[in-house]
């Protein structure tokens, strides 16, 4: 069986750096706030040509395409729900020319968003209609020419779940991320142990795992030790925004310096990370950094917590979810009833 | 379950009312509906029954949602089960004319489908006596501005969970400066990405972590609010 270009470049490497942000990156370009980042792979597409060459020059082995939000839930916003194929096809086949041209391998992952919506009984999403989504974004990001699916900033175990499946039905393979932006857990209360052994139990299992965005550095390599804490075989993915956002003169700004997320690369590889990358606020510069940083640092030791803290900043909350009773309600119980 | 069976019906006032706040913390909403009609059936005042029974209830579910006990799956039904409670107490509480604590608008911003926190503002701002008009996702600063105008409210509240759509909150606001309103309302936002630095450079009046923050928050301000117009 012929392998996928991922999993050929990571048999051949120790770590691979993935992209930084899309989102803060067209910002900078001129996107308006609340318009479909998607539009530009048809309206701009110079634009995503160079949100994607940007990347590649600043040394990225793995970028993402503009479809984060290009399935027909969200598309459904902008009366678009019937581009979705059009729209993941464009974005994929743009990046698949920016690789192409690159005089290296430059794998192109097929990025896959949540789709917004809440799972059954909470909500109204099944997960015959959350598949059937996943799975029309995914052949149309097939048809474009991607590596592999990136399905990213995942917040339920379903939506995960249904994702992994859409791959197999588009004979994909793909890698997955959630993001851990709530006392240390997804927004629907996942811990990152929890995520990882997940993972394993997966009928389609992806290639790699692991948190993408959140809340800041800090936090994400927190995330990754609970990871590294389970022993997982499979290949870690850590992305970490580039600090906290903050409002400058009209515009979204990352107070993370290229510096400190050269620090956090080296201490993401240092926890057994084989794909590093960034998330939102995560410019070119940042990645030319983070790459200068993982190619000149001898590795280290498994960083700990206090490693963490102190090179990166504080943690958000003080546990990271995971533990024996944080999920219990501490106050005393009347008696339980069916 | 037939041995330890709790028979609502047989339980004392207040023993009803903690069962009802285990209840609500479990999302049991048929147990909560029960109660609330039992505590009506009493002799209670809607009044009562809303804020002692159900307000209390979900302060408790909003506490520990902000310590990160829980998560939003069991505040969804939480949320699901003092829903119908209010169901049963909302014609009651206006037909007896019970005080009101505030009105609010509340919506997720342009392009941003996100509205599990917002909604879960709505509903924690319901519990805690507030009329809660909600705009639903991906409004425009149109449709926020023409609920301001219809609605009247004390606050404004506004959401957004995507870096690419936190912006627009800024464009409602300078709407709202441009047409010299911006000073009869209290905007709240809140979501994922913001945070307080973020809500001042945009000239909101305060971020809200979470819905219990928020609730708490609009308390305050209205407060304030209603002290500076009598004095």
């Amino acid at each position: 069986m012929s392998q996928d270009a991922l999993s050929k470049l990571l048999a051949s490497r120790d770590w691979l750096m993935a992209d930084g942000a899309t989102g803060t990156n067209l910002f900078n370009m001129g996107l308006e706030s609340g318009e479909p980042p998607e539009f530009w792979n048809t309206d701009k597409p110079d634009n995503i040509r160079s949100l994607y060459r940007n990347a590649v020059n600043a040394g990225s082995d793995i970028f993402l395409t503009n479809t984060f939000g290009g399935n027909a839930s969200r598309l459904k916003l902008h009366a678009a729900q019937g581009r979705v194929r059009e729209l993941n096809r464009v974005g994929a086949a743009l990046g698949r020319e920016i690789a192409d041209a690159s005089g290296r391998v430059v794998v192109v992952a097929g990025s896959v968003g949540p789709t917004g919506e809440i799972f059954e009984p909470m909500g109204t999403l099944t997960h015959r209609v959350a598949v059937e989504m996943f799975h029309e974004q995914a052949e149309g990001l097939k048809d474009g020419g991607v590596d592999v699916l990136w399905v990213e900033t995942m917040s339920a175990p379903e939506e995960y779940a249904a994702a992994a499946e859409a791959a197999a039905l588009a004979g994909m393979p793909w890698c997955g991320t959630m993001s851990f932006d709530t006392a240390g857990r997804t927004m629907m209360g996942m811990t990152s142990s929890a995520m990882a052994e997940m993972v394993e139990k997966l009928a389609n299992p992806p290639i790699a795992f692991g948190a993408n965005c959140g809340v800041g550095a800090s936090d994400l390599m927190r995330t990754v030790l609970g990871f590294a804490a389970i022993g997982s075989a499979r290949p870690l993915i850590a992305k970490g925004n580039a600090g906290i956002p903050k409002y400058h003169d009209g515009h979204i700004h990352y107070d993370g310096t290229p510096e400190l997320m050269g620090e956090y690369a080296v201490l993401a590889r240092d926890a057994g990370v084989r794909i590093i990358g960034g998330c939102c606020g995560t410019m070119p510069e940042h990645l030319a950094a983070m790459r200068k940083a993982l190619e000149n640092t001898p590795k280290g030791p498994l960083p700990t917590p206090e490693d963490i803290t102190a090179k990166l900043g504080a943690f958000s909350s003080a546990s990271d979810g995971t533990g024996d009773t944080s999920g219990d309600p501490k106050r005393e119980r009347r008696n339980r009833r069916g | 379950m037939a041995d330890d069976e709790i028979i609502l019906a047989d339980l004392s006032d207040d023993e009803l009312v903690m069962q009802m706040h285990d209840d609500l913390y479990d999302g049991l909403k048929e147990e909560i509906e029960e109660g609330v009609n039992l505590l009506i059936s009493r002799g209670w005042t809607p009044y009562d029954t809303l804020t002692k029974a159900l307000v209390a209830g979900m302060t408790i579910v909003g506490a520990d949602f902000r310590d990160g006990i829980l998560f939003v799956p069991e505040v969804l039904l939480a949320a699901n089960a003092m829903k119908g409670g209010m169901f049963i107490l909302k014609p009651l509480l206006i037909a007896t004319g019970a005080p009101r604590m505030g009105k609010m608008v509340i919506g997720t911003v342009k392009g941003d489908i996100h509205d599990i926190g917002k909604n879960l503002v709505g509903m924690m701002m319901e519990g805690a006596g507030f009329e809660v008009r909600d705009l639903g996702i991906n409004n425009s600063v149109e449709k926020y501005l023409a609920a301001l105008e219809e609605e009247k409210p004390d606050i404004l509240g506004m959401s957004a969970l995507l870096t690419t759509t936190m912006p627009y909150m800024k464009v409602v606001i300078d709407t709202m400066k441009e047409k010299g309103m911006r000073e009869d309302y209290i905007v709240l936002v809140g979501g994922a990405p913001l945070n307080e630095e973020f809500s001042k450079a945009i000239g909101a009046d305060a971020y809200c972590r979470d819905a219990a923050v928020a609730v708490e928050t609009a308390k305050a301000l209205v407060l304030r609010k209603h002290n500076q117009l009598t004095a």
